[in-house]
């Protein structure tokens, strides 16, 4: 490989963060939407990516193309996702925030244990098609195409979603229902009907988060969710917990921690990179508790 | 139009509601006066849904509304303007007036009841774009009575609409009330300012600690030794 000119490699760089924030970015905004109105930490959020991943990996054995494995994989998130809102959250709504908590860790653990019985917990290679999975050569600049399709993606999905959020009544009725639930019943808004829009568009999030992330790893197992939704809550910390914008920014601005300390940190100590960046974050959160963009009014009692 | 028969509401072990009953009419405006914890705020939200009686009846037009959900109130045009005003303060004023007709599928009606609102409160038509929260105290109770007007209302509740304004927005307040009755809306009015709840209602009940303690016309409440007691009992407006 010819050597890098340094204006190449950052570009590189950048193109492999914003591609990673991206991906944070998705998963967030699903965390934050949920919380939004729920109050509710859906760690189980992430075992969408997985459901998602298998569905589209045993869509192409059964010889589907892999387009359309795709799409019945990220309808197979959705689809999980509203089931986990319906028997799950929706009988406990109202009740206090560490029996919701619980319920999201007894929802993950459920869904583990299931995928690791069903699908067998030693990991798959993901059959991502040559599109997905091919470097670009721009020059000496080598791009992987995925981070590049990643990047795409998302912003067409925040495009739409900033569209459904601020032009449309049910994303309208959404930004309601998280300021005010009480009021909210009482102009006549369907809380239930938010509440399955939210947990839908989060659940269809996770499942092209998946194929994106599998496509980018390579690989999948039943736990796989557990490092994605572990980001993506810090990405929303960093932002504000419950604020769409915030979860947005804290997916880029992690993805770019990331990769930058990656690249300045000296290579012993790159091994223990996700150590400075939650060290970052505690620092974060001593200066803004609520996070960079979250309401600076005080916790209700 | 809407009865409530012996309602008992209980919080945990505390007795909210000790059996209460009342009645509007089509067309009139009444008043729910009473001191603080007296239970104004649980009546109304128990015939709203959001508190569901122990025992008692709420009908409205023959249908037992203990039954409906909430949202399913609403859509039977018995509409709350709840106490603390709690409009969306990251909404902008055209978004909280559109969430107050969210239920509504008349696209014109909608639109003449918007051109309503902004008659009633000019100013709100000068805001539209500003957000819920950059509004005075006043504008924000303007907008939360647009906003509970634009889900087309056959009985309008209104929980303390003069709570924390300055006299003159009161003043003004009181007279788009006024106003709103003489265009025949049916109003339910909870206050703590009773002298001039007292002023513009056609009949008055006076809660006191759960019950009913008095009701009748205004002119009837004023006469009564018993509502003088009250207003000596801790009434500071």
């Amino acid at each position: 490989m010819t050597s890098l000119t340094l204006i190449e490699f950052l570009i590189q760089q950048a193109i492999n963060a914003i591609s990673i924030g991206s991906l944070y970015a998705l998963m967030a905004i699903g965390l934050a939407m949920v919380y939004g109105i729920l109050r509710l930490i859906n760690f189980a959020h992430g075992d969408l990516i997985m459901v998602g991943s298998y569905a589209t990996l045993f869509l192409t054995i059964a010889g589907v193309p892999f387009w359309i494995a795709a799409v019945g994989g990220i309808a197979a998130s959705g689809l999980t996702g509203l089931i986990m809102e319906r028997v799950a959250y929706r009988p406990i709504r109202g009740a206090q925030d560490v029996s919701m908590l619980l319920t999201s860790f007894a929802v993950t653990i459920f869904l583990e244990n299931m995928g690791i019985l069903l699908f067998n917990p030693t990991s798959r290679p993901f059959p991502a098609p040559d599109f997905l999975n091919s470097a670009l050569n721009f020059g000496a600049l080598r791009v992987n195409s995925v981070d590049i399709i990643a990047i795409v993606v998302a912003g067409i999905l925040l495009v739409l979603l900033t569209f459904f959020i601020t032009r449309t009544d049910a994303g309208t009725s959404m930004r309601a229902v998280s300021q005010d639930l009480l009021a909210s019943r009482l102009m006549g808004i369907n809380i239930n009907r938010v509440f399955v829009t939210a947990f839908g568009i989060g659940s269809l999030l996770a499942g092209v988060v998946g194929i994106l992330w599998s496509a980018r790893v390579g690989k999948i197992d039943p736990l796989m969710g557990f490092y994605p939704v572990l980001k993506a809550f810090v990405a929303s910390v960093i932002g504000g917990l419950g604020s769409l914008p915030g979860a947005v920014l804290g997916g880029y601005i992690l993805g770019i921690l990331e990769i930058l300390l990656q690249g300045i940190l000296p290579s012993f100590l790159t091994p223990f990179r996700d150590a400075f960046v939650f060290g970052i974050l505690i620092i974060l959160l001593l200066f803004r508790p609520n996070g960079l963009l979250g309401s600076t009014e005080k916790e209700k009692f | 139009m809407l009865k409530l028969e012996n309602i008992e509401v209980y919080y945990g072990h505390v007795h909210a509601l000790k059996g209460v009953s009342l009645e509007v009419h089509e067309g009139e405006l009444v008043s729910i006066l009473g001191a603080n914890g007296a239970g104004k705020t649980t009546t109304l939200m128990t015939i709203s849904g959001i508190i569901r009686p122990r025992k008692g009846m709420v009908t409205y037009q023959n249908i037992d509304l203990t039954k409906l959900i909430p949202e399913g109130i609403v859509l039977h045009g018995i509409v709350q303007c709840p106490e603390g005003r709690r409009i969306f303060g990251s909404l902008n004023v055209m978004e909280n007036l559109r969430m107050g007709a969210v239920r509504r599928k008349e696209r014109d009606e909608v639109k003449n009841d918007l051109e309503w609102v902004f008659n009633l409160f000019p100013v709100l038509k000068t805001r539209i774009h500003q957000t819920g929260a950059t509004l005075s105290g006043g504008e924000q109770q303007m907008l939360a009575i647009g906003r509970a007007l634009m889900a087309k209302p056959r009985l309008l509740m209104l929980d303390e609409p003069s709570l924390g304004l300055a006299p003159l927005v009161v003043q003004e307040i009181f007279k788009v009330i006024q106003q709103l009755h003489q265009q025949g809306v049916t109003i339910l009015l909870v206050e703590q300012n009773a002298r001039q709840a007292m002023a513009i209602a056609d009949r008055c009940y006076l809660l006191e600690t759960g019950q009913v303690a008095l009701s009748g016309t205004a002119a009837e409440l004023k006469s009564n030794i018993a509502l003088e007691q009250f207003y000596l009992g801790g009434m500071a407006k």
